[in-house]
């Protein structure tokens, strides 16, 4: 990453919250309404962080994946589904239904990512090609048995949708606390500690995207999985000729990147909201190939990018707060289509290539051949 | 001198590939602390074997001994578990890698010290770097671990390729065509390194079809026909025309036999140019030259002094930022490709098969590249193909092309044979100026005989040539006057009847005094 694209990630985000704190701050200190636009973004950044992961794994090992959004649409149909079939048909707890629901999100993504890998890999077919038929797959599979399963009469749960287990909890984690026990007694330093409290009450899955960030950059850079991944992705040949099994590791970090774009579609239906829609990914797959393009590969680069399209989507949450507190010349604020419309702006916008180009692994997306 | 240990031997290596025999009861030994060249034209079986004692490919007979024990190769793994490296032709490097993580690639060492395990332990890339700074200190390579390859020269990333294998603990080396991307000047570098590696005790197998080279730095050679062994020799005992003819399996013409030229109207006239290269920074400051109709002017230079740019620009390729171009009388500066072909110039480029092919079509769709939207070739809009046909298979007469039908896509062609269209195609028209740009780079001694003949043939039919070449060798014997380039500019015009090797190497390096001026 250069200065100039994280200049402008920084640039686009204090425009973002700079919006909403000069609409609130009347009404609520800014504070909080920072904290709470932080919040949010940390919350709706989840699936594209986890979505740009999974492009960096496969992308980096040299297989083009643009068919994310297709993983992440059937995990979260095939982890809402685990988790409401153990909760209402067999009578599990709720939470145990959940954990082995997010458990289901990852094969189902890690499985629809080996097709993908089979065509790719072994049958050299196209990748885009691979990618879109995932993609349409997903699409007609979910919509499908959404159908069957629960819509129609006579299916198992007798056209009724059954409720759901819930949602994952909320973990509480104790970062502001930690600052309000040294504040001793100090206003300022406590609303900032309470302030702190709510960025960091996070879901799991949100907490976990943040470590596997961290967790992908230490294997990618630092291990020899890592180094290897990305030699294979960049001169597969040369990896060849030292003894490193090109297809091998292809196959292991292709259904690694779909395990990833597995957990991001358990955010949609175990972690976000209780239910399973048609296409409720809405896209979130391309958004995040976008973040892992203008991120340059790297996990740190497309988080970074990520949080500009989760801030966008942060500012249309939090503008809904202040609806009636939106002065007369920003009226098209109060359109919430129209905020909606800005994360997919923001990626034509970094897809032009004007905030500077990036370089994609120079044997991404070719099939290798001895 | 005591014949030391057989380090290395193939037994009867025979391997057939659907329709070829690529190595027939071929048999080849190394001994330790020696350089064995293997000397053949391109599709002589070099490859072939060389990939068969790196384990690449299993012979459908023979076998291989290592230090006296026959073996089983069956991946590169096993021949660098047994101490065989090999440096390819192609370097297998990762440009965005450091030095230090291409060297220690597939043999990682990591912070608990186990090399080739655990793939999640930390890589201790400073313990590599250390152990590349000992090796290249122990055996005179210098490289800094440090530096990322795609930064460093061609002769640099050499040379990480051999501490690469070194590191390896490789004994036994491979070359394959080690001095085809070097310049002379680096070629030589690299033949101390050799003679270093061997008073170390390295044995070295040294693959080429450059006879000076062979004669300067091997201990044994050995020539390779067909897929078979023709012969060896001791250098002191033979001299380039013998090799060539064993080669060849002919005799050859190995200096152009060319008589003096007889220049008259000027055809080429360059007067200031400059031109950018792809980064945007000046490449050729400034240059002046002229061409006549007769004569063949040879551009010598170390590789990356503004030839490149030069030739693009006088093809119009480049842009030129300022000065002129004239072509035949003709203002052609910036003007577009078409104009310069149908004002009558002949381009055979750097690299043919980006530049001068489209691979994926037919030889006859190639060869007629620049005026298939001309009759007769093209009638209304309408290609001709039967006189496309007709042309296509008089050059492939002509041009000795050796291709199983016109209708085979030109990648499938040798390297000589696709050089081969692109001079038919090329010369075959009325053309006024011919710019020759690394004619011969990569091709086998009959080709490269071939393609000097056509180039003599041109000038004497009154055609201007401007030959560009890294191969002193070649400047030298096919020029009438050298104009020598240094950082984009030419810093000498010379007779080239009236200049040594040796001073032509110094303006190359900038070092001659008057090249300040």
């Amino acid at each position: 990453m250069d200065w100039k694209r994280f200049g402008f990630i920084g640039f686009i985000i204090v425009v973002l919250f700079g919006m909403v704190v000069a609409i609130g701050k009347d009404h609520t200190p800014p504070l909080v309404i920072i904290a709470s636009m932080l919040a949010t973004t940390l919350t709706v950044v989840t699936p594209l962080a986890l979505g740009s992961l999974s492009g960096i794994f496969c992308e980096r090992s040299g297989v083009v994946n643009i068919g994310i959004e297709g993983m992440m649409l059937a995990a979260a149909f095939f982890g809402w589904l685990t988790s409401i079939y153990l909760n209402t048909i067999f009578n599990f707890a709720p939470m145990f239904s959940l954990v082995m629901g997010v458990l289901a999100a990852i094969l189902a993504g890690g499985l629809m990512a080996l097709l993908l890998a089979w065509l790719s890999i072994t049958f050299k077919v196209d990748q885009i090609i691979g990618g879109t038929v995932i993609n349409i797959l997903a699409v007609g599979i979910t919509g499908f048995l959404n159908r069957q399963l629960f819509f129609d009469k006579g299916s198992i749960f007798g056209g009724n949708v059954p409720h759901a287990p819930g949602l994952l909890p909320i973990i509480h984690l104790p970062v502001g606390s930690a600052l309000a026990a040294v504040c001793g007694g100090n206003a300022g330093c406590l609303d900032v500690a309470n302030a702190l409290n709510k960025v960091f009450d996070q879901k799991p899955i949100a907490l976990l995207s943040l470590a596997l960030v961290l967790v992908t950059h230490y294997v990618l850079f630092h291990t020899r999985w890592g180094l290897r991944t990305r030699a294979v992705g960049e001169h597969p040949k040369a990896a060849d000729t030292v003894g490193i099994n090109v297809n091998r590791t292809r196959y292991i970090n292709v259904v690694i990147g779909g395990m990833m774009a597995g957990l991001a579609g358990a955010y949609f239906t175990l972690e976000s909201v209780p239910s399973f829609e048609p296409l409720m990914t809405n896209g979130r797959g391309f958004i995040s190939l976008a973040a892992m393009i203008f991120g340059n590969w790297t996990p740190f680069g497309a988080w970074a990018a990520a949080l500009v399209f989760g801030a966008a989507q942060a500012l249309q949450i939090n503008l809904q707060f202040f609806r009636e507190f939106i002065p007369a010349q920003w009226a098209f604020l109060q359109q919430s289509y129209f905020v909606g419309l800005a994360p997919y702006l923001l990626t034509m916008i970094i897809l032009t290539g004007i905030i500077g180009k990036t370089t994609p692994p120079a044997a991404d997306g070719q099939p290798y051949e001895k | 001198m005591p014949e030391a240990e057989l380090v290395l031997q193939a037994r009867g290596i025979t391997k057939r590939f659907p329709g070829v025999l690529a190595n027939s009861d071929v048999s080849f030994d190394l001994r330790k602390g020696e350089v064995h060249a293997l000397l053949g034209e391109n599709g002589a079986g070099k490859s072939t074997l060389m990939n068969v004692l790196y384990g690449l490919y299993h012979p459908d007979a023979g076998e291989v001994l290592v230090n006296g024990a026959p073996l089983q190769l069956d991946s590169a793994k096993d021949a660098i578990h047994h101490g065989i490296g090999m440096v390819h032709q192609h370097f297998m490097l990762i440009p965005v890698f450091t030095v230090t993580e291409n060297i220690m690639l597939g043999a990682e060492t990591d912070h608990r010290s186990r090399p080739d395990e655990t793939p999640l332990a930390r890589l201790d890339r400073r313990e590599v770097a250390a152990r590349v700074r000992e090796l290249s200190r122990q055996y005179g390579l210098e490289i800094d671990p440090e530096a990322l390859v795609g930064d460093l020269p061609v002769g640099v990333q050499q040379r990480v390729e051999i501490v690469k294998a070194l590191y390896r603990n490789a004994s036994i080396l491979i070359l394959d065509e080690p001095t085809a991307v070097l310049t002379p000047q680096e070629a030589d570098d690299l033949f101390d390194i050799m003679r270093e590696l061997t008073r170390r005790g390295v044995s070295i197998i040294f693959i080429t079809h450059k006879l000076r080279e062979v004669l300067a730095i091997a201990d044994r050679i050995t020539v390779m026909r067909g897929g078979k062994v023709v012969g060896s020799a001791l250098p002191q005992q033979v001299n380039e025309q013998q090799l060539a003819s064993m080669m060849v399996g002919r005799d050859v013409l190995l200096s152009v036999t060319k008589t003096e030229a007889k220049p008259t109207d000027p055809i080429l006239q360059v007067e200031n140019l400059t031109v950018r290269d792809v980064r945007g920074l000046p490449a050729v400051r400034g240059i002046s030259l002229e061409v006549r109709a007769g004569e063949i002017l040879g551009i010598a230079g170390v590789q990356g002094n503004g030839q490149t740019e030069l030739a693009e620009a006088l093809t119009g390729l480049r842009r030129a930022e300022s000065g002129s171009i004239t072509l035949a009388g003709r203002s052609l500066t910036n003007a577009s490709p078409r104009a310069f072909t149908e004002t009558g110039l002949a381009h055979i480029p750097e690299d043919r098969q980006k530049h001068g092919l489209v691979l994926g079509y037919t030889v006859a769709d190639n060869m007629i590249l620049c005026d298939y939207y001309k009759p007769p070739f093209s009638q209304a809009g309408v290609l001709q193909q039967s006189v496309q046909d007709a042309a296509a298979r008089k050059w492939i007469e002509a041009y000795d092309v050796r291709t199983p039908s016109p209708y085979v896509a030109a990648g499938k062609l040798s390297g000589g044979n696709q050089q081969k269209v692109i001079v038919a195609r090329e010369l075959s028209r009325p053309v006024k100026l011919v710019i020759a740009n690394q004619p011969t780079r990569g091709l086998d001694v009959g080709s490269i005989e071939y393609i000097h003949k056509e180039i003599v043939a041109m000038r004497d039919r009154g055609v201007a040539v401007l030959l560009v070449s890294a191969e002193l060798d070649e400047i030298m014997s096919l020029s009438d006057r050298i104009a020598v380039m240094f950082h984009g500019q030419i810093v000498a015009v010379v007779d080239s009847r009236k200049v040594s090797r040796e001073e032509l190497g110094l303006w190359m390096a900038g070092a001659h005094p008057q090249a300040q001026a």
